[in-house]
């Protein structure tokens, strides 16, 4: 082989390997409302970048755009990726605006109820287009077996994305991660708390393992 | 399309209207003929059963299509039951003799979130309350 074609070869090599690192997984923080998702977007952005994504609430959809936190690099282990992080919506199949009224006025709660619905639109197609690997956060202390639940979980899987299913709020009585083990014995389920920070590190090195 | 009441009148005071659609008037249509569909009959109050179910594919554009049309007083959106559901715990016996994950082995229930207080399911039967008032 001539030197050029070596050199030539070694180069693209380089910068294929540049570029295979440097693209950022987009990943898909999904899961029914008031699972934790912003309080853990949150978290992972404070964590590594210093700054954070979006408001958490106990009042559903308070997230109803998707949001996203690019280039956060998460290392453990020796392993490291690259992730843009999008927070969305819950997912649902209904929105009342009623359920915010007692929170706020009517224009508000009907102003809040479009949003939403807009919003888990929006994180609908994005799950069609344009993600790369899923995050998929359920509330431990409630029972995960639900139609959204198992059907979000079956377009996943038709799609082919990788997926990882955190079992949030452990600090709860109620939790239960073998509940969520159960339900979903197909995929790895991770436990943490991301209001507490209970677990990170296997959050951290799960990520860094699944989507590096 | 079958009716199970004795009634086309969606206004008619009490029976609810069930549209049950079958496999074979599913099959020749597109995505969005099965979507305008389904969301045609909730719209009009119906129970919509399909008997072959969606694909995950059909499942995402419709959860899409509904947020889309929800507006207050008027719409709050959908609720759906499937049996057998297509997870893996349904690698029961059952489950496996109908096909496991198929579409054609999800019995889908939709109906009005605002009419259906809850779609109730177990191993043999999905029965929805419904709310007349
Ligand atoms: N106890 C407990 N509460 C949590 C945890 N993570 C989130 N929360 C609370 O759950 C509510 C919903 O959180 P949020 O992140 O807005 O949920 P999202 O709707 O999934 O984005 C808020 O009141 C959070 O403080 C957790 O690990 N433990
Ligand atoms: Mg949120």
């Amino acid at each position: 082989m001539g030197l050029f074609t070596e050199l030539k070869d070694s180069i693209s090599r380089v910068t294929d390997r540049l570029f295979a690192e440097e693209e950022p997984k987009r990943i898909g923080i999904y899961g029914p409302p008031n699972a934790g998702k912003t309080t853990l977007a949150n978290r992972i952005a404070r964590d590594w970048t210093g700054d954070a994504i979006g408001a958490e609430s106990h009042i559903p959809h308070e997230t109803r755009r998707a949001r996203r936190k690019e280039d956060v690099e998460i290392e453990r282990n020796g392993k490291s990726v690259t992730i843009d992080i999008v927070d969305t919506p819950g997912v649902t199949t209904k929105v009342d605006y009623e359920e915010f009224t007692d929170e706020m006025d009517e224009d508000d709660a009907i102003r809040r109820s479009r949003e939403a619905t807009e919003g888990v639109a929006e994180a609908m197609h994005w799950l069609r287009e344009d993600v790369d690997g899923v995050i998929y956060v359920l509330d431990s202390a409630e029972d995960p077996i639900t139609q959204v639940n198992t059907m979000l979980i079956g377009i996943i899987e038709s799609r082919d994305l990788p997926v990882l299913i955190f079992a949030n709020k452990i600090d709860l009585d109620d939790s239960s991660v073998k509940r969520i083990e159960d339900a979903f014995p197909q995929h790895k389920t991770v436990p943490l708390s991301a209001k507490e920070g209970e677990n990170m590190d296997e959050v951290y090195a799960n990520i860094a393992e699944y989507f590096g | 399309m079958p009716k199970a009441t004795n009634t086309d009148d969606p206004d008619a005071p009490d029976g609810v209207q069930i549209d049950l659609i079958s496999g074979e008037r599913m099959d020749g249509m597109a995505t969005m003929e099965k979507i305008r569909m389904i969301l045609d009959g909730v719209h009009d109050g119906n129970i919509v059963i399909l008997e072959e179910g969606l694909t995950p594919d059909e499942e995402s554009r419709l959860i899409e299509v509904t947020m889309a049309e929800i507006s207050p007083d008027e719409f709050n959106g959908i609720e759906i039951e499937t049996y057998p559901k297509s997870d893996t715990r349904n690698a029961s016996l059952l489950g496996r003799i109908m096909g496991g994950d198929e579409p054609t082995a999800k019995l889908t229930v939709i109906g009005p979130a605002n009419q259906i207080e809850t779609l109730h399911k177990d191993e043999t039967l999905i029965s929805a309350l419904v709310s007349r008032d």
